[in-house]
């Protein structure tokens, strides 16, 4: 028998089993304690949209080692002098230096760059004939603190040299930055907070509520009579996450609409693998709270665990508020292996950056990977715990 | 007289520590059986692995005549549970709560509503059916618990300190519970802190370090022991104890 057919009579199993209609009034009961408990359900509900209104304020940050890249079609004295500048300064590091004008975009998106300093044909020449010169700055605006905050830096390296080669030379001439944003062009806050809360709140609810209604069960004893019925474990675990699966698409629901009708942030890209990579972090999500609910016996050590494991680093490393690239390397490494940095940039590229399904492929694996991993220990232990 | 749980050399070993040390015990059908010992003598473990939720290390155990070890399934579905927290869904309502834990043992879902009704009948809890469990005393509390976990007809069931935290009045009461279910020939196996409760047995086992040092009815281990009351019994099997909480 096939893998798959053995896979179809488990699922054909699992339905005739008559415990399956028990299994239902548990969904039913879970969806009692949420709706009962009126001040939990009002502040599930309400968060995420209050949260998105709290995050309105950015925060600004300083940007150091952004990688950039640079099309200097010129390559004369004045041009090779900005760039010695920009190389020499911590703020920038320079990846690579572009062949042709077709190559700025790709490059963007395959090196993650944080701006594409484009000097125009003819600098020196420009700049002696006319007294001006063009020099452009692509920076990537779904991050409008960083690329604010790089721009600026980049026009104080150039305005410096423009003011050191005016001593020398005494022509008055003009070097002209002229920046363009990519992606986000009217730079908007929104752009930028909007695929960090969305993580931060399919965490809460999947992971927090989920390790929170366990362990509630543990502390009252419940789940004591449950584990001596013959009602199967995977049941009650299943019961339990259904409703907060249910609760995390509602809010996932409110959250893009208030984003797109509200805040004006378009989804750039294509709906349906935004809501496939949400769906793929729900359930990465609901696996770390099985994993917390096994090693936390009452609801405060479930919060804890979830609040410090869980939504502190997501609020702090996850490049949701501050940028990766600002931290220490031990935080950069620490970033890689929150799964929150995984699903925000991938949200970042469909929602506002508009790239399609091939652009998320690294963020999907990973994702899965993650997914699958927590899944397997985290039912083990949970099988563990209980016996 | 039909054993409903026999168990010969049951152990279990969590590592170097013996938590259960080869007991050996008899529960006759309709019996009331008393299960004492001090904190940390080895008998919620003990409980455990007759309940089929622990593997014992060694040794064989039968309940409701299957085996605990290979038959943990056939063990569950034939026994009830009560533990010393109620455990109750407090925000769900009486009648939910019934109806639930009737569900997890397969009962049918018409004989359910027909057996809820006779329940709050006898319990005299026909006007609280649509409340709330919070809003319930915790006497009432207590009595449903039980009721609820006998729901099933379980041959045997199993009662973890179930008066704890209660008045001696309420107590008495609960026992009443207890005797009406013997009388349908339901068998109880009862941990109790309660001295007084363990008069209550019929037949009482004493352990004390993960063995089972006394066993027999109240009246004959207060005349092996010379003592005036079971409590005085205790004192002198538990001052022996090795192993203490602390």
């Amino acid at each position: 028998m096939s893998k798959i057919k053995i896979f179809q009579t488990r699922i054909q199993k699992f339905f005739a089993n008559p415990q399956f209609k028990t299994f239902g009034s548990f969904v039913q009961k879970e969806f009692y304690h949420i709706s009962r408990d009126k001040t939990s359900l009002s502040l599930l509900l309400i968060l995420p949209v209050l949260l998105m209104i709290l995050f309105g304020y950015s925060i600004n940050t300083e940007v150091k080692n952004s990688r950039i890249a640079i099309y200097d079609p010129s390559n004369d004295v004045v041009t090779r002098g900005i760039i010695e500048k920009i190389k020499a300064s911590e703020y920038f590091t320079v990846v690579r230096m572009l062949k042709s004008p077709e190559e700025i975009e790709k490059q963007f998106l395959r090196e993650d760059l944080k701006m594409v300093i484009v000097f125009s044909d003819h600098f020196y020449e420009n700049m002696q004939r006319t007294g001006k010169a063009q020099v452009e700055l692509l920076t990537d605006g779904t991050d409008p603190n960083s690329a604010m905050t790089v721009v600026s830096y980049a026009s104080n390296i150039i305005a410096l040299y423009q003011k050191d080669l005016f001593k020398i030379q005494q022509i008055p001439f003009q070097i002209q930055p002229a920046v363009k944003l990519l992606y986000n062009p009217q730079l908007k806050g929104p752009y930028y907070f909007v695929p960090g809360i969305l993580g931060m709140i399919l965490m809460i609810i999947c992971s927090m509520m989920t390790s929170i209604s366990i362990a509630r069960e543990k502390e009252f004893g419940t789940m004591e009579v449950l584990l001596v019925s013959p009602f199967k474990s995977m049941y009650i675990i299943l019961s339990k996450a259904i409703p907060y699966f249910v609760l995390s698409l509602v809010n996932l629901a409110s959250m893009l609409l208030f984003a797109v009708f509200m805040l004006k942030v378009p989804i750039a890209g294509s709906l349906f693998w935004l809501i496939m990579l949400s769906l793929l972090f729900i359930f990465l999500s609901l696996s770390l709270g099985l994993l917390i609910s096994a090693l936390a016996n009452t609801q405060l050590e479930a919060l804890l665990f979830s609040g410090m494991v869980l939504v502190i680093p997501v609020v702090m490393l996850s490049g949701m508020l501050f940028p990766i690239e600002n931290m220490p390397h031990f935080f950069q490494w620490l970033s890689q292996i929150i799964p929150a940095t995984w699903y925000i940039s991938g949200v970042k590229k469909i929602m506002i950056k508009g790239l399609g399904f091939s652009s998320i492929l690294p963020e999907l694996g990973i994702l899965t990977m993650m997914t699958v991993f927590l899944i397997t220990i985290s039912w083990k232990s949970f099988k563990y715990r209980l016996e | 007289m039909e054993k409903v749980i026999e168990v010969q050399n049951l152990t279990k070993k969590f590592g170097d520590f013996t938590a259960v040390d080869h007991i050996s015990f008899e529960v006759y059908k309709g019996e009331i059986f008393g299960f004492l010992g001090a904190n940390g003598a080895g008998k919620t473990t003990a409980m455990r692995m007759l309940c089929g939720l622990l593997p014992p290390t060694s040794g064989k155990g039968l309940v409701a005549g299957f085996d605990i070890h290979t038959q943990s399934e056939e063990v569950k579905r034939n026994i009830g549970y009560m533990s010393q927290k109620f455990a109750l869904y407090e925000d769900l309502k009486v009648w939910e709560n019934i109806r639930l834990y009737g569900g997890i043992y397969g009962v049918p879902e018409d004989e359910i509503i027909k057996k809820t009704d006779e329940l709050l009948k006898r319990l005299g809890f026909e006007k609280e059916r649509n409340s709330f469990v919070k809003s319930l005393p915790l006497g009432w509390k207590q009595k449903l618990a039980f009721s609820v976990a006998i729901f099933h007809e379980p041959k045997i069931v199993f009662l973890d300190e179930p008066t704890g935290g209660v008045d001696p009045i309420t107590r008495r009461k609960f026992w009443e519970l207890i005797y009406e279910a013997t009388d349908r020939g339901i068998t109880i196996f009862v941990t109790t802190h309660y001295m007084d409760e363990a008069e209550y047995c019929d037949r009482v086992s004493i352990m004390v370090d993960g063995r089972i040092d006394a066993l027999d009815t109240p009246n004959n281990l207060k005349l092996q022991y010379h003592a005036q009351n079971m409590n005085e019994v205790f004192q002198q099997l538990a001052r022996k104890a090795k192993r203490t909480d602390a």
